[in-house]
């Protein structure tokens, strides 16, 4: 292409030329052209459909209800993940809260990811994994990715804590020794309701204790789609009482804020 | 609070004694430790969680993080030897000295907001521990987004096979002390903990002893 891109009207050409290839690692826009929308969700309703490879990251703004399905999609992936109330962003994951209210240290399906005021910022509601961890954070490489994806937030380093990972298992052994137990596979997928309008981060990286040779982690796929967030109907409402007054909680939240 | 407290209590290390600081029960402390320095928190009463948060004092942007201690030392309990990193994965403080055996990195600060979770909406007025990051932090110009996941002294919090974890009845009686040592100049943030709904403290808050040592 030498020579191509020697005026502004012929560069202007070849920039336009480049539309419509196709990366390994791409946002999908609109997110209903996505071409394999799961089972019972019309395309129309389709809010993100993303790929993030090794090494990167991506964010979204997500609305109240909405379902967010992270697949681990050839078995290496690790999703490491943030969540911020979008409304007042110094609201945001609490892991210590995470696991010491539900009594459990291991994330799996109808565990709440918590807020630090009281709150349930997404529901777990799905998960064919079961291997995650949220005692380990992120590695150096995560961080430097949080830090850039909470930056396109107006976030600063300080309003980056510890996160949780998806698809690599960690299990606390006898004396508190933390056992590697990995991913469980390609294809593994969590689904998460979330509760209140949030900002997702997620990093894709290879997880702290992975301690194979050089790891690479490989690519995540994400899928977000309009729904209905959890209510006093329905079953996981009043499935423990912590998590009954969490969302208790976040209801009365919205419900003030009028965004119910 | 138990009317037989000793404030004399403690097993300090050998040095000039720069600070000794009774902290009452249910309230903050914070203080710069200088590089090389050495603090010694002394349970008085016995089973007291004292809920810590580390900042590099030039950058308070630099703080404790549970995370990258617990990878570093591939266990989740704090002990003589464990080094207490920073988000960078830097030491900010190492424990020299322990005589209670084992404290907590995964519990959290209990908050009002949390007690309402937990026990229930009676709770919500409630003094709690992030009450006394906030209004200690605001001294240093530290505020809410300051605040992650800190340290618990003297917290016994087990995680069972199945991965059931919970605050339960303490291992420490009064006089234990354990010593850390500054690795660099860090500010150190307490909140001697109110909580009365958990066994953390006994059901009984007491005071604790801040000393501060040069050797």
């Amino acid at each position: 292409m030498k020579g191509a891109t020697d005026t502004t009207h012929a560069a202007r050409e070849h920039a336009r030329a480049q539309a419509g290839a196709s990366a390994e690692a791409m946002p999908t826009l609109p997110a209903s052209a996505w071409p394999a929308p799961p089972d019972g969700v019309a395309p129309a309703d389709l809010t993100w459909a993303e790929t993030v490879a090794g090494g990167g990251y991506a964010s979204k703004v997500l609305g109240r209800g909405t379902t967010l399905r992270i697949t681990d999609r050839d078995g290496a992936a690790c999703a490491h993940l943030l969540l911020y109330n979008a409304d007042q962003p110094w609201e945001r994951l609490n892991v210590a809260d995470t696991v010491k209210i539900p009594w459990q240290a291991y994330l799996g399906t109808g565990h709440p990811l918590l807020s630090d005021q009281g709150r349930v910022l997404a529901t777990i509601i799905g998960d064919s994994s079961g291997r995650h961890d949220a005692l380990c954070g992120t590695t150096a490489a995560g961080r430097r990715l949080q830090l850039l994806a909470a930056a396109k937030h107006g976030l600063e380093p300080r309003d980056v804590p510890p996160s949780l990972s998806l698809f690599a298992a960690v299990r606390v052994g006898a004396e508190g020794a933390l056992e590697f137990e990995g991913s469980a596979g390609a294809g593994a997928a969590v689904e998460l309701r979330i509760e209140l309008p949030v900002i997702a981060i997620l990093a894709n990286v290879p997880h702290p204790l992975d301690r194979r040779e050089e790891p690479a982690a490989t690519t995540l796929e994400l899928l977000a789609w309009r729904g209905e967030p959890t209510r006093p109907e329905d079953e996981l409402w009043s499935s423990t009482p912590e998590l009954e007054r969490a969302l208790l909680n976040t209801a009365d939240y919205v419900e003030a804020r009028d965004i119910a | 609070m138990s009317a037989t407290i000793d404030p004399t209590l403690g097993t300090l290390p050998p040095g000039e004694i720069v600070a000794d600081d009774f902290v009452p029960a249910r309230a903050p402390w914070s203080a710069v430790v200088a590089g090389g320095d050495l603090l010694s928190i002394v349970d008085l009463g016995g089973n007291q969680a004292v809920d810590c948060l580390l900042y590099k004092a030039d950058d308070h942007a630099e703080r404790y993080s549970a995370p990258d201690t617990i990878v570093a030392q591939g266990s989740i309990f704090l002990t003589a030897g464990s080094v207490l990193r920073s988000n960078a994965g830097r030491p900010l403080m190492t424990v020299v000295a322990d005589e209670c055996g084992r404290h907590d990195t995964l519990g959290g600060a209990c908050s009002k907001e949390s007690n309402t979770l937990r026990y229930g909406h009676h709770t919500k007025h409630q003094h709690a521990c992030v009450e006394n990051f906030l209004s200690e932090g605001a001294r240093w110009g530290l505020g809410k987004r300051d605040l992650v996941s800190n340290i618990n002294w003297y917290m016994n919090v087990p995680v069972e096979q199945d991965g059931t974890l919970g605050i339960v009845d303490g291992i420490s009686s009064p006089g234990l002390t354990v010593t850390v040592r500054a690795e660099v100049d860090t500010l150190v943030l307490v909140s001697n903990c109110p909580q009365i709904n958990n066994p953390c403290n006994g059901f009984d808050p007491t005071p604790v002893r801040m000393v501060v040592t040069r050797p």
